[in-house]
């Protein structure tokens, strides 16, 4: 596979999260605004892209008994820098966030990218797969926050787009969008397009 | 006493881990087609919660939390920072010592719980348990109480999908939305019934 492919197939055709069905929690925790979306999409994009680099120049000295400890204890502590680094720059934006910046240590596309890829692969290559599937994560969400966030508010970024009634405008905002159920339903109805079009699964 | 109570039916219902906060939702979707399969995580979940939330209570106001170690000689140190990794490296310890004590004293429960103890360690709804216990800032014996009530939520939740799924399985899906896609939706189905509660004030 040539590196340029190591990079793109995760984004639509093996999306992480339509396909491989990886990594759900955060994206259905932190999409109800397209801000904080982004800066969630950017710092696993980060993490998962580093995390691969580091573990795949570590593999052949890591002993397979130990791996799982190494694996967590590198991650947490790129989750820690980007942690810190989004506190001390966007602190509102950390405070919506809240607890779900500290669990990408426990996403599952960062310990199954380096699980399945990072271990035995090399560097570049490694860097490249976390990048893409990163790109393929934040895909996702960001469909998913604007849908959320347009529908369910009428705004995008903060800005208004479509004026709801209680602003003087006409749109009735669908308040359910705001809410935990929307997400899983807007999940479904993205895998079963993925299935549809992009992977012809075998049901 | 009474907030207490309030405070364990809250973390069960109310703020259900899986279906309000969507923690430990990979192994939610996958762990959940066979009802018994289900109930053994869901037991794993509730005794590994009910140790490492009050454990990292212990480590957060004892060790980590400002101006904690004071006795030590230390009273303007923060180390709050490095939480995050102190608390995941605790529970995987926790785990471990957990698979290795069952499978000496209690072989049976160790083999029925078998694969699910070490993949624990990467279930979000552990560590986010122990995350919530610090951004809440409670107190020993809530911490005790809301990891309790948060495992015995998380089980609910996946042992209720699993009788769920368990029906779907003979359902004549559409093409492409049958397996995933349909388990998503029901899953927002069962969030829509568990959102019922959270009119209750306690």
């Amino acid at each position: 596979m040539s590196a340029m492919k190591v990079f793109t197939d995760p984004i639509i055709k093996n999306n992480p999260i339509a396909v491989q069905v990886l990594g759900i929690c955060s994206t259905l925790a932190v999409t109800t605004k397209l801000e904080v979306t982004l800066v969630m999409a950017i710092s696993v994009m980060t993490v998962v892209a580093l995390s691969n680099l580091f573990l795949s120049m570590m593999r052949n000295l890591m002993p397979s008994s130990i791996r799982l400890i190494i694996e967590m204890t590198v991650v947490a502590t790129l989750v820690i820098i980007a942690d810190q680094i989004i506190k001390a720059y966007m602190f509102d934006i950390s405070k919506q966030l809240s607890v779900f910046m500290g669990l990408i240590i426990t996403n599952c596309i960062i310990m199954g990218r380096a699980e399945a890829y990072a271990i035995s692969n090399p560097p570049f290559r490694s860097f490249l797969d976390g990048l893409g599937n990163g790109a393929g994560y934040g895909l996702v969400l960001i469909i998913i926050a604007t849908i959320r966030e347009l529908v369910g508010s009428g705004k995008l970024l903060g800005f208004t787009i479509l004026p709801s009634v209680n602003s003087g405008g006409w749109y009735q905002p669908n308040g359910l969008f705001l809410l935990a159920p929307s997400a899983f339903f807007l999940i479904g109805i993205l895998i079963w397009i993925a299935r549809l079009t992009v992977v012809k699964a075998e049901d | 006493m009474e907030a207490y109570l309030s405070l364990f039916i809250k973390s069960i219902f109310i703020e259900n881990m899986a279906l309000s906060f969507f923690l430990g939702m990979c192994t939610f979707i996958a762990v959940s087609k066979k009802v018994e399969t289900a109930f053994g995580l869901g037991v794993a979940v509730v005794v590994v919660q009910a140790i490492t939330v009050p454990a990292n209570n212990l480590l957060y106001r004892f060790v980590l939390k400002e101006g904690a170690l004071a006795w030590a000689g230390l009273p303007d140190l923060d180390l709050g920072f490095i939480g995050l990794v102190t608390y995941i490296g605790l529970i995987a310890a926790i785990v471990q010592i957990l698979e290795m004590a069952l499978d000496k004293y209690v072989p049976t429960l160790y083999s029925a719980l078998g694969i699910f103890l070490p993949l624990i360690t990467v279930n979000c709804a552990i560590l986010g348990g122990s995350l919530f216990m610090v951004q809440r800032d409670y107190s020993f014996g809530e911490s005790v109480v809301f990891g309790l009530g948060s495992g015995i939520g998380w089980a609910l939740a996946i042992v209720t999908m699993a009788g769920i799924r368990d029906r779907i399985k003979y359902a004549d899906t559409p093409r492409g939305l049958g397996g995933m896609g349909i388990t998503f939706i029901t899953a927002g189905i069962m969030a829509i019934a568990f959102m019922l509660f959270s009119g209750i004030k306690l």
